[in-house]
């Protein structure tokens, strides 16, 4: 397969990711629809790095992993702490920062 | 043989992300981004890049998803009563998301890349294993490795002190009745040990 689906495979899974982000209202599905947007770019950076014949593009990807993974690891926190303090989980309510 | 692979791991990533968006319950959609997941995973190795397809399997689809299914059992997956909380936020949204698939498509495919519509060179046996990727961020990606490292310590330290119960005694069970004020002060008291997300 040409280089080029993969890339129109990444961009259609990018939009649709950020589609969820507006549509959406509850933070999980939020965070999992900026997982669907990392992942799109990590496609794009292997799609890349397989077009060039360099490993380079892989190595950037799994360092996105790795901020993906923490941005998890924080998003996942904040969604906790605010179920403890008995809040919305719904970002439509939660539209002041202090708590 | 290659096309039906991509055109099934396609269909499967894109099927994985509309679910994402589309489930009521917050945890069909992680199932469904499991989904996408490992039809990333396929794709990847078609791709020949097997380390990054690996750790997609092994960091993305076990460890992330697991933490996912973990909050969501914790918090309850209830599911969202309305969708459309602002007017006409379900037709834009969508609307938004095609012109933006658009707009990428035309950004990627018009540029003057010459490669784009090739196979991508011929690579050696050995493109994408673990012992060149390895090799890439031991020594010339030495600083980014290293600052990752950084990174997820820090994330680490975040999630205990965001998500740590707090210390029993302090407020205790008079937690529920205090203002959201008065205990908004009280977030930076230390964890206790077994607080935190494992």
């Amino acid at each position: 397969m040409n280089v080029e689906w993969y890339v129109v495979l990444s961009s259609l899974v990018f939009a649709i990711g950020a589609m969820g982000i507006l549509i959406r209202r509850s933070p999980i599905v939020i965070l999992l629809c900026l997982e669907l947007m990392l992942n799109a770019g990590n496609l794009a950076l292997v799609a890349f790095s397989r077009m060039v014949g360099n490993q380079q593009g892989q190595v950037f990807a799994i360092v996105v992993m790795v901020v993906a993974a923490c941005e998890v690891v924080v998003g996942l926190g904040l969604i906790v702490a605010i179920f403890r303090r008995k809040l919305p989980l719904d970002v439509d309510e939660l539209r002041e920062l202090r708590g | 043989m290659e096309a039906v692979l991509f055109f099934a791991a396609a269909l499967g990533a894109l099927g994985g992300a509309v679910g994402v968006v589309a489930m009521r319950n917050p945890l069909y959609s992680v199932l469904a981004l499991i989904v996408h997941l490992f039809s990333l995973a396929v794709l990847f190795l078609l791709l020949a890049s097997a380390f990054v397809a690996a750790a997609q399997v092994v960091v993305y689809a076990g460890a992330v998803m697991v933490l996912y299914v973990f909050v969501v059992a914790y918090i309850g997956g209830d599911t969202e009563s309305a969708w459309e909380p602002i007017p006409g936020q379900r037709l834009l949204a969508p609307l938004l998301g095609a012109t933006l698939f658009v707009e990428l498509s035309i950004a990627v495919l018009g540029s003057s890349l010459q490669a784009l519509d090739t196979h991508g060179p011929d690579v050696h046996a050995g493109f994408g294993d673990p012992a060149g990727i390895g090799k890439l961020l031991l020594e010339r990606f030495l600083l980014p490795f290293e600052a990752s490292s950084v990174l997820l310590l820090l994330a680490a330290v975040g999630a205990v002190v965001l998500a740590a119960r707090r210390a029993e005694g302090v407020d205790g069970s008079s937690s529920e009745h205090s203002a959201p004020k008065a205990r908004s002060e009280e977030v930076p008291a230390t964890p206790t040990p077994t607080g935190g997300p494992a």
